[in-house]
């Protein structure tokens, strides 16, 4: 393969058809991160799995529908309505079975996703034995193809993709509340469900029409790992949405690109691939929650704790426990001949009255505790306010209150 | 019309291997069903795909050891990273799980397209919907041939397998039935009386994916889903005891297996009155586990939608026995 090939296509410059489908996945990729991400939060990651699920009958019935009435049976319009219709059919249902059944509700989303499908697999066989049938189109929707896609096509996904975003940041207050607090929201009047429903329809909308890029076994994965990747990077939501919709816009570029570049390469499969390697990489190395980052915290708060306590140890004459204390103490140069120099005894004391103000703030004041903060070791006078910390100093010496 | 020798050769051993698969996976589903765990299923079933793709490409047969042994490594392989992303990534496990098998199963799909460009005899379809119909018994040719110990050594190896499985998870289920109750029911309780309530949770997954596995060739990945949970979710509709309820689920699956495939493959024709072509087995057997679960949930005589109206309505006022027993709640509440 030539390189200026891979650059032209990557840059949107291998003509104009392609480059509409790349920007169009591109599109459904940032629509699907950000609505995705909220689903996320409500703990609904799987919900929209059923719902691709389905879509299938949907088609196929669609289709029959369509054909018997004498129309083009595979025209996207016709097909998307019935996916659309179905798929609102199977969410309606898990709700009502985990409502008002004793079913949990995974097993409400395995049974409608394993359901439709089988009736949508039964419904695709019955077509395919129609003299008219032709349901080599149809199939694509289970694997997605984008290769099949025209230029009008790819940008009726990118409208309705940057719509559907749109309408998520109209709705961003409403989706933040009931992602964080449904109950809080019902208690101050806001209409829950009916927000609760307007978010699974935009889920719906972008599964839709991502059927026929990604296909409907897949376009569930665009829905969760761009903004599970996204939730390693930040404790903020707004900031977790832009990520999430630029990790979702990269997977489906770089995805598009490259399935158009190389032949016998599902676009569906390998958007999920790039997504996923980008999970991959935030999973071990985003600093916020990856994995690297939380295990060097804990190591280096498991140390700070170590040298407080053999600080301590030393003030009142007791050598550390540990050769391996004892030899990092040295090396910092707070310790000389098995005692403390100058420099060690300034930290021990110091370390001390931070570990005796942190006892007392935390017995009169167990109430105003900060959740983020490190007790004992991260400096008190960094953490609290002044003036509390003058009040600490001025209590007497003595355990309860 | 259909002569016993037909029935024999091709839609005998089909509708067993339909009926095994169906029985095993209801058996194991029920323990899902009862831990919450039942995407866990949906999430083997498609995580097995690269697997199944590695020991195809390995052997170029759908049916050799390594196929299952690539299946079962890629079944514990996801329920490890399924584990490790939820733990060390602190994330929802129904988040985790989509993470993971959407990518395994990705991966299995570019691994199928790039084996097919070497003209390798193996696509997505087979593993989405099963080839029940390619279950041949060419062996016998009558009813009196079954008496000949020679046509039963030329059984489907699909329906030796799964008699296999099925058998093991029988075995399975009966020798730690107390351990798999006491650990679905209250795991906590299963802890502090000394039972390793973590170990029986990956046993019970590794049944499952042995289930879904020998089953995936019959049914299809997604179809092994409805399978795992339709009878099973329909079984605690209609008891609440857990033994009725095993029993309950297996002949549930067991029926439904035999009548999809019935429907399936005979259903067009009776309807049509003139032969016509089969339906897909493995879809009409899911779609009738739909029909049934949906026939508990309206009906089931207590736990059912329309059966709970009917035993509220039956302790209304307006029934003697019922304002009888309302009679013997409030003065129970009024002391």
């Amino acid at each position: 393969m030539i390189p200026d090939e891979i650059l032209a296509t990557l840059t949107l410059r291998a003509g104009f058809n392609s480059a509409v489908v790349v920007a169009g996945t591109a599109c459904l990729g940032v629509a699907a991160g950000v609505i995705g991400s909220f689903m996320l939060l409500r703990k609904r990651a799987m919900v929209s799995d059923a719902l691709s699920h389905a879509t299938l009958p949907g088609i196929a019935l669609a289709f029959l529908i369509a054909t018997a009435l004498g129309m083009e049976g595979r025209s996207l319009p016709v097909l998307l309505a019935g996916a659309l219709f179905s798929g609102v059919l199977g969410v309606l249902a898990i709700q009502a079975i985990s409502r008002f059944t004793r079913l949990p509700e995974d097993a409400a989303i395995g049974a409608v996703l394993s359901v439709f499908f089988g009736v949508g697999v039964v419904l695709l066989s019955h077509i395919q034995t129609l003299a008219t049938g032709n349901q080599a189109g149809l199939k694509t929707f289970i694997l997605g193809q984008t290769a099949a896609m025209n230029r009008n096509e790819a940008m009726a996904i990118a409208g309705l993709a940057l719509a559907a975003l749109a309408a998520c940041v109209l709705l961003f207050k409403e989706f933040r509340l009931l992602c964080f607090d449904p109950g809080f929201a019902a208690g101050q009047g806001w209409p829950t469900v009916r927000i609760d429903l307007t978010l699974m329809g935009l889920t719906t909308l972008v599964t839709v029409i991502g059927l026929q890029t990604v296909g409907l076994i897949l376009i569930i994965a665009l829905l969760i790992v761009p903004p599970a990747a996204a939730r390693f990077w930040t404790e903020k939501l707004w900031a977790m949405l832009v990520i999430a919709a630029v990790l979702g816009g990269i997977s489906g570029w770089l995805g598009a690109s490259l399935s158009a570049l190389v032949p016998r390469l599902p676009a569906g499969a390998v958007i999920v691939l790039v997504a996923g390697s980008l999970f991959l990489f935030s999973f071990l190395f985003a600093p916020a929650r990856g994995v690297v980052a939380t295990a060097w915290r804990q190591a280096r708060l498991r140390l700070a704790y170590a040298e407080q306590a053999a600080l301590t140890g030393l003030l009142h004459g007791r050598p550390p426990a540990s050769g391996g204390m004892d030899t990092w103490l040295r090396v910092r140069g707070m310790v000389r001949d098995s005692a403390l120099t100058a420099r060690g005894r300034d930290a021990a004391r110091s370390s001390e009255r931070n570990r005796r103000l942190w006892e007392r703030f935390l017995i009169h004041y167990p109430t105003l505790v900060p959740g983020r903060a490190n007790w004992g070791i991260d400096p008190i006078d960094r953490v609290l306010p002044r003036d509390l910390v003058l009040e600490l100093e001025s209590l007497p010496e003595q355990l309860s209150p | 019309m259909m002569t016993s020798q037909e029935f024999l050769q091709i839609d005998l051993p089909a509708m067993t291997a339909a009926v095994l698969a169906c029985v095993s996976c209801a058996l194991v589903g029920n323990f899902l069903v009862l831990r919450r765990q039942s995407m866990m299923g949906d999430a083997i079933s498609h995580a097995i795909l690269p697997g199944i793709v590695m020991g195809f490409l390995v052997t170029g047969s759908r049916a050799g050891l390594p196929v299952i042994l690539g299946a079962l490594a890629a079944a514990v392989l996801a329920g490890v990273l399924i584990e490790a992303v939820r733990r060390l990534g602190r994330l929802d496990g129904g988040a985790a799980m989509g993470v993971v098998f959407t990518v395994m199963f990705a991966g299995g799909v570019v691994l199928i397209e790039q084996g097919a460009a070497r003209a390798v005899d193996l696509d997505a379809d087979c593993v989405l919907y099963g080839q029940l119909e390619a279950i041949l018994w060419l062996a016998p040719s009558g009813w009196s041939d079954l008496a000949d110990p020679a046509v039963w050594t030329e059984l489907p190896h699909q329906v030796v397998v799964l008699a296999a499985v099925t058998l093991l998870c029988v075995v399975c289920v009966t020798l730690f039935y107390k351990e798999l109750a006491l650990t679905s029911f209250d795991p906590h309780l299963a802890t502090t009386l000394g039972y390793p309530a973590g170990l029986f949770h990956y046993g019970v997954v590794v049944l499952v994916a042995v289930a879904a596995i020998a089953s995936f060739e019959a049914v299809g990945s997604i179809l092994v889903v409805a399978m795992l949970i339709c009878p099973a979710a329909t079984a605690r509709l209609l008891t609440d005891r857990l033994p009725v309820q095993l029993w309950l689920s297996v002949g549930i699956g067991g029926a439904t297996g035999a009548g999809g495939y019935l429907l399936g493959a005979f259903g067009p024709t009776v309807l049509m009155g003139e032969p016509a072509d089969a339906l897909n087995a493995a879809g009409m057997i899911a779609t009738l586990a739909g029909v049934l679960l949906t026939a508990a949930i309206l009906f089931a005589p207590r736990h059912g939608i329309l059966g709970r109206r009917r035993s509220a309505l039956r302790l209304g006022p307006d029934d003697p026995h019922g304002a009888e027993r309302n009679d013997v709640v409030s003065n129970a509440v009024t002391r």
